[in-house]
């Protein structure tokens, strides 16, 4: 009733092609992106915002990335951790080295070193294909993090091996550091994450991601229809390992704000981040986001939100429920839906336009 | 109807109201202390003693005296796993909550909390874990890390090698070998025992150990065979310890000549080498054992109630009372912190002032039920460790036996290391010069 395309006529070639057809699909993404710039902000408290929010947008970014690679280029990846290491390392390497330059612009910078390095670890995509590529770039994981912990110049000689983040301001305002409060952080993270996330739906929806798709169907089919497969399997790898490179430079610059970093971007981040973009859905932003809150948020709100209902829940058990419901949540959704979140959306869409008689 | 629905509306209100009114001030009322804890996870093995010791003691304290000056402890643990992402949700639930005094409980979540805590102004009690340079009070006013550091560690292991060789000038040509946890907490020693080494002409070997691999040390063990070393330090935590045990009892090597960290000083870390473990040596800050009027105290209120965690006879195993000793610190602070500003809930700066006040004399040893149990130690303005002495505990088969005299650590060596890093850190991180005042002890 509410939901549905009558009287809605497109009359241009623009129109027919837009994203987002549908007039109450665009009031709704308005509506969200309100949200988000006004509404979070205005009254979300600091743990919401920094615990919560941040956490749920970097890996969002992480996953758009990663998503790119394997949803859409049907390329496996278990790197992704550490391509987000080397976003972060060479973050902090960049932002050491000109401290003058602002930290915002070096943060996407860094994203290019990931990509570089994304590309000599995908060279190998060329030949073989699946569990054998996942195998491959297993390797990059633990060559990566390896040279984190072994190559003392990564992190500048610091003693504990940790890398700390220096104050760095944007329009006055303390962005990085222990001084930045959760709020500024929370809007360079929102602008960084919309803008990507605009420019990777513009790649998909192009002829680069109808390039990809055709490899990810048949890469054989794909190669005879004259794409060369080599520029568009590394094309993939470079794209994806920028936005992932970009969010690792975002977790440890705005959301962890320094610390121990070698172990943090390990082998559990690759899989969280392959868990999200598979529940989330294959080849779908949406998708990605989805699967991201649900893997980021759900054991956040369980450990901190029942306590504060009044479920007397502390400690261990809380964590061990949390693997519970969240491993039995994972299980129930793939096989209700093996599609994955974005995927059940898709359909409660196409439900709610035949509501309230459906044929 | 209406008004029934709408007398049932302000009940519902009314009682909504209750409960938010009634959550600011139980929070007021009480001494809100969060500590990290992890009871699951590889590191859970070291992660359970200790969290049940810390536990007990602060629910002794609120069963046998009210809490601390009379006022109720709420201590809360926040699970983490071992993971920083999840002690860092810890740190900003707790500040949230208002904590005045956090425990993050392993070298990472130090780390991160580190600058938070100078800019949120909440003191950080690291118990011979963390960031060593935070030994330096001039530069990290907000932390503290008594009784020693890791550097201070690393110092005593050498003066043990030293006393068992007949004096530091025996030690020229004897290989000390360094097993370790390949990351920032394992690599800590590493500086110390280096400029140690150039010092009295003795070799240091590195022995890492990756954190995936810390239950498959076959490889690193058969390189500890090969290099033939004199002495190995073990400075490895969780699942790496036990593991570390039972390959050096595989491999033939001396146990006597085998000495973790404090942390390397579990119960169960020592008994999963078998019988032939016996000898097994660890550094030690406290004994272990039940033979102590706390530890007493704590089996009478909360174990034999049924209020602990923790299996009876796990009670006074070593981590345990590790635990322990965490919580009388915290404990000591708060009380000091409540003599100092004269209120009953202390602020944090209170605290901090009381962390820095930190006098525990032989006297005061004895009144808190705990002769015996440890040497007296003292934290003051510009020193936030006290570099207290250590000494090494042997493993009997059965319990941890003190095999040693208490060892001082080499204060020459280890202070200017300690404030050239606490510098170091200063520099790099445009850190703010100390404007907090020093605290005149009571």
């Amino acid at each position: 009733m509410l939901y549905r395309e009558a009287g809605q006529y497109k009359t241009s070639y623009a129109a027919d092609m837009a994203i987002f057809p549908l007039r109450q699909d665009r009031i709704g993404l308005a509506a969200i992106l309100a949200i988000a710039f006004v509404a979070i902000p205005m009254t979300g408290n600091q743990f919401f915002l920094s615990s919560v929010m941040i956490p749920f947008l970097v890996f969002s970014l992480a996953a758009v990335g990663l998503n790119i690679l394997t949803g859409y280029t049907g390329l496996l990846s278990l790197g992704t951790g550490a391509f987000m290491g080397v976003g972060a390392y060479a973050c902090y390497k960049l932002a050491t080295a000109f401290p003058d330059v602002n930290i915002l612009v070096w943060i996407l910078c860094s994203g290019f070193f990931a990509a570089a390095i994304g590309v000599i670890f995908g060279l190998p995509s060329l030949r073989i294909k699946g569990f054998y590529l996942a195998v491959a770039t297993l390797a990059a994981q633990f060559f990566l993090q390896w040279s984190f912990v072994r190559i003392p110049w990564l992190y500048n000689y610091n003693a504990s091996g940790a890398i700390e983040v220096p104050t760095r301001t944007l329009f006055g305002l303390p962005l990085t550091g222990a001084t930045a409060s959760p709020e500024t952080r929370y809007f360079a993270l929102l602008v960084i994450v919309v803008a990507l996330t605009w420019i990777a739906s513009n790649l998909v929806h192009g002829r680069v991601g109808r390039m990809w798709m055709a490899v990810r169907d048949m890469d054989i089919a794909a190669e005879l229809m004259g794409i060369r497969l080599l520029h568009t399997k590394l094309l993939a790898f470079a794209v994806s390992s920028f936005f992932c490179g970009v969010a690792g430079a975002c977790m440890m610059f705005l959301w962890y704000g320094g610390g121990e970093a070698n172990d943090l971007f390990n082998i559990n981040l690759s899989f969280n981040i392959l868990f999200m973009v598979i529940i989330g859905g294959l080849g779908s932003l949406i998708g990605s986001f989805m699967g991201a809150a649900f893997i980021s948020i759900l054991p956040t709100a369980l450990k901190f939100g029942l306590p504060a209902i009044g479920i007397p829940i502390a400690g261990a058990t809380a964590e061990h429920v949390n693997l519970l419901l969240v491993g039995g949540l994972i299980i129930f959704f793939l096989i209700v839906e093996p599609h994955g979140l974005a995927r059940l959306w898709q359909i409660l869409k196409q439900k709610l336009r035949v509501w309230p008689f459906p044929y | 109807m209406r008004v029934q629905t709408f007398g049932k509306g302000v009940a519902l209100a009314a009682l909504l109201a209750a409960t938010a009114a009634t959550v600011p001030a139980f929070a007021q009322d009480s001494l809100y202390i969060a500590n990290n804890s992890y009871r699951t996870g590889p590191f859970a093995g070291s992660g359970i003693p200790i969290g049940d010791g810390m536990r007990d003691y602060m629910t002794m304290l609120n069963e046998r005296d009210g809490g601390i000056g009379g006022v109720k402890i709420n201590f809360e643990e926040c699970e983490t796993g071992y993971d920083t992402k999840k002690s860092i949700e810890c740190y900003e639930q707790g500040k949230a909550k208002g904590m005045i005094l956090y425990s993050p409980w392993s070298t990472g979540a130090t780390l991160a909390a580190i600058p938070r805590a100078h800019v949120d102004k909440i003191p950080i009690l690291s118990m011979a874990y963390g960031l060593s340079a935070s030994a330096d009070g001039n530069t990290f006013p907000w932390v503290f890390i008594p009784p020693v550091t890791y550097w201070d560690g690393a110092s005593v292991m050498v003066k043990y090698m030293a006393s068992r060789e007949g004096g530091l000038d025996k030690l020229k040509g004897k290989t000390l070998g360094l097993i370790h946890l390949d990351a920032p907490f394992g690599k800590e020693p590493i500086p110390v025992l280096e400029s140690l080494a150039k010092k009295y002409g003795f070799t240091v070997k590195l022995y890492p150990v990756g954190a995936a691999d810390m239950q498959n040390q076959s490889a690193v063990w058969l390189n500890i065979r090969r290099d033939r070393v004199d002495y190995l330090y073990n400075q490895g935590w969780g699942a790496m310890n036990p593991t570390a045990v039972k390959e050096a009892v595989r491999n033939n090597f001396p146990m006597d000549k085998l000495v973790g960290v404090w942390w390397a000083g579990g119960d169960d870390d020592a008994r999963a080498g078998g019988p032939q473990a016996k000898g097994y040596r660890s550094l030690n800050l406290q004994m272990a054992g039940t033979d102590f009027p706390v530890i007493k105290d704590i089996q009478k209120y909360v174990v034999e109630k049924g209020k602990s965690l923790s299996p009876k006879d796990k009670v006074g195993e070593n981590l345990y009372n590790r635990g322990v000793l965490n919580s009388v610190l915290i404990a000591e602070a708060i009380a000091n912190a409540q003599k100092i500003s004269g209120k009953k809930i202390p602020t944090t700066e209170d605290v901090r002032k009381g962390m820095e006040t930190i006098n525990l004399t032989e006297a005061r040893l004895k009144a808190l039920g705990l002769e015996g149990f440890t040497i007296p130690m003292k934290v003051s303005c510009s020193d936030h460790s006290g570099h207290t002495k250590v000494y090494v505990a042997e493993w009997d088969g059965a319990k941890w036996i003190k095999s040693s005299d208490w060892l001082e650590p080499i204060r020459d060596e280890v202070r200017p290391l300690i404030e050239e890093s606490a510098k170091d850190y200063a520099e790099k991180n445009a850190w703010p010069k100390r404007t907090e005042a020093c605290a005149s002890s009571s």
